[in-house]
């Protein structure tokens, strides 16, 4: 069973400060993408409750195995051979320089690229050619290495987006407001005012994605992917462009995020970082595996050691 | 510029702001007031060039469609520059069946229309809307052109060319006259020798036909919003805003983009029954592409997305070239003016579509009720 007791992240202690800025920004309320403002460092609540029964209770083992995928464009090879596996309730970090293939390596996880050769394995099963919107019921959900809010929609309507995934009001329920409209409509607000609650953006669920702050729209795309009830958090680069500190928090609070019982790979490339956090590493270089191991094996890895400072052959 | 945009949102404001009682009270005044406008026929408004009672009819009936397109283009973005040939579909749905090859009761083709257009759009739409933007619009452009071509050269079906004549019209009820009010200066005096007997339809009285089209708007208004405020609204919007995000969230994008296209089409649909038995005769020139374009403005000008903001303009545009007929041909250069300056000035229509209303709903019961366990009970 997973640890389900609320964490004490320094994150988590009140600040009501920053909750008065939230509140001005939404008196006075902006039309146009001008709100570039600074950072108004929201505070997650990592006390929430967001694990659901689905996941809570998945047997132990190998959740997703990626079965010597490769994938090719033409003459590029982007993938060549890759095979690793995920273990159910771990932190596994994807790592390499850039344009080792990490992102291409989600993409076919996740149906955006059909492997040329090889294939994935959810839950046992292989994913074949399910489209993307099966996958992701299926229970694998993903964040973007580039933001891709719903930028016009409020905060709270993405989330709603993300928890209709597992719902299935159609337009005829929506139509004559049958009982099923009401049921998951409460539900998925619910859900989605807990999950902003947990990523310190209750406050701002009713401004457009495209008004908030960077590092809120950050994690504005984890608690979207948390809302379709992921068995398998995917998150692709998600402190990208944020300081040390912010960094730091939001690695803690992806900790806090396994801590409530969901499996998360991420894509990270600055290895100091991943160390911290990931149970287990894998190491991408130019499409292929060149290690896999426990971080404290990885830093020691010559390979990998290589593939991020570059040496000379000699040397090697 | 925003001042526009203010004073509707902020007759939206103060009205939503108001008790229940008076939200009902005003609502149902100003609905009353709307279906009586052409037995008042206010000084101003009124168009003196051409019958008041006709013009309102289109008004409501390009409403109709208006809020349809909408659903394409504002709601699930769908560039549908070929509306007219749903609408087309639908007028000669009625004239098949309840006149040219059939004498079906109008109440009866009506339902039909609209799922002949239903299906027609679910035709179009499956093989097309696998393609996106530009090429889509460029496919249903073709569209509304290969249905006016079709329905010129299948003479024996739609009798091409001549089209079809003695379209049935809805059952008459005639229970009462209501009289007219004539104005002298701006003073109201009642004209008893000129009265509109309560829903006979005929080509003699418009003014029936408007309050059948107006009843339509708002009931379609209304399922407009259910639809919207829903999952299934969310899941067009998603899509609209980037179709592979959205797909990666779960939503099945291809089939709510069917879905908007096939309602679209549906209510075009019912839209061109309408004018079918109002008209009672129609032929295939009623439907040219000039009026595809004019409903893609009647939806850009009102601000996609915006159902009163549709409506609004849909009445606007199809009011002002009637009421400024004094101007002969100069209006349409106006008119064209008029239109080049809205894109210039105001390219996100009248009325935007303010979009964290309904999330403010929301919001004002989360505050309170998001207690220590974190959970808003609504």
């Amino acid at each position: 069973m997973p640890d389900t007791t609320p964490g004490t992240t320094p994150g988590s202690t009140p600040d009501p400060e920053q909750h008065d800025t939230a509140k001005e920004t939404r008196g006075t309320r902006v039309d146009d993408d001008t709100v570039l403002g600074p950072d108004t460092e929201a505070t997650p609540d990592t006390s929430v409750d967001i694990s659901v029964e689905e996941v809570a209770d998945l047997p132990k083992g190998k959740m997703l195995e990626v079965e010597d995928v490769t994938l090719r464009f033409g003459g590029v090879t982007a993938l060549d051979g890759v095979s690793f596996h995920i273990n159910t309730g771990e932190i596994l970090g994807l790592i390499g320089p850039n344009g080792a293939g990490k992102t291409t390596c989600f993409n076919v996880m996740t149906g955006v690229y059909q492997p040329t050769s090889g294939g994935v394995r959810f839950m046992g099963e292989p994913l074949g050619k399910r489209q993307k919107f099966q996958i992701t019921k299926l229970g694998i959900a993903r964040t973007f290495q580039n933001i891709r809010l719903f930028h016009n929609m409020t905060a709270l309507e993405n989330v709603l987006v993300g928890a209709d995934a597992h719902h299935s009001t159609g337009m005829f329920s929506a139509l004559l407001r049958l009982p099923k409209h009401h049921a998951e409509e409460s539900e998925g607000m619910d859900r989605a005012y807990e999950l902003l609650k947990f990523m310190g953006l209750d406050k701002r669920a009713d401004e457009l994605a495209r008004n908030l702050p960077y590092g809120d729209q950050r994690r504005l795309e984890i608690a979207r992917a948390l809302a379709t009830n992921p068995k398998l958090l995917c998150l692709d680069e998600p402190a990208a462009g944020f300081n040390p500190a912010e960094k730091a928090r939001l690695m803690e609070l992806i900790q806090s995020i396994r801590d409530q019982g969901y499996t998360v790979l991420l894509i990270e490339h600055d290895m100091k970082l991943v160390m911290g956090v990931t149970d287990r590493i894998v190491v991408l270089e130019f499409g292929k595996k060149i290690a896999e191991g426990l971080p404290a094996e990885i830093q020691d890895n010559p390979a990998v050691i290589a593939a991020y400072l570059g040496v000379d052959e000699d040397a090697s | 510029m925003n001042a526009v945009s203010s004073f509707f949102h902020g007759i939206g404001d103060r009205f939503r702001a108001l008790p229940r009682w008076a939200k009902i009270v005003l609502a149902i005044a100003a609905a009353v007031i709307v279906y009586l406008l052409p037995i008042i026929n206010p000084p101003l408004i009124t168009t003196t060039d051409s019958d008041f009672g006709a013009v309102l009819f289109l008004c409501a009936l390009y409403a109709l469609v208006a809020i349809g397109l909408n659903i394409v283009i504002g709601y699930a973005g769908l560039l549908d520059l070929g509306y007219i040939g749903f609408f087309a579909i639908g007028a000669f749905t009625v004239g098949v069946l309840g006149s040219a090859h059939a004498k079906l009761p109008l109440l009866l083709c009506i339902p039909i229309a609209m799922v002949v257009t239903l299906v027609s759009g679910i035709v179009l739409g499956a093989p097309t809307l696998r393609v996106r933007g530009d090429y889509l619009a460029i496919v249903t452009l073709g569209f509304g052109e290969i249905v006016r071509l079709i329905l010129v050269n299948a003479d024996s079906l739609t009798g091409g060319s001549r089209g079809i004549s003695n379209i049935p019209t809805p059952p008459n009820l005639d229970l009462f006259g209501i009289p007219h009010l004539v104005w002298d200066g701006f003073v109201a005096k009642v004209d008893l020798s000129n009265q509109t007997r309560f829903l006979q339809f005929g080509v003699t009285d418009s003014i029936p036909y408007y309050w059948l089209a107006l009843t339509l708007v708002f009931i379609v208004l209304f399922l407009d919003w259910r639809m919207q405020n829903s999952r299934v609204g969310r899941a067009w919007e998603a899509t609209r805003e980037d179709e592979d995000a959205a797909e990666l969230m779960g939503v099945p994008t291809f089939r709510f983009k069917l879905l908007a296209f096939a309602t679209g089409a549906a209510i075009g649909g019912l839209s061109g029954a309408l004018f079918a038995t109002k008209q009672q005769f129609i032929n295939p020139d009623n439907f040219t592409i000039l009026y595809s374009v004019l409903f893609v403005a009647m939806v850009v000008v009102g601000g996609q997305g915006n159902r009163w903001g549709v409506v609004v303009a849909a009445a606007l545009l199809t009011w002002a070239p009637e009421k400024f007929r004094f101007l002969a041909d100069a209006r349409f250069l106006l008119f064209g003016l008029a239109l080049m300056a809205l894109a210039i000035f105001r390219p996100q229509g009248l009325m935007p579509p303010r979009r964290s209303v309904r999330a403010k709903k929301a919001d004002e019961v989360a505050p309170d009720q998001i207690d220590a366990e974190g959970v808003a009970r609504a």
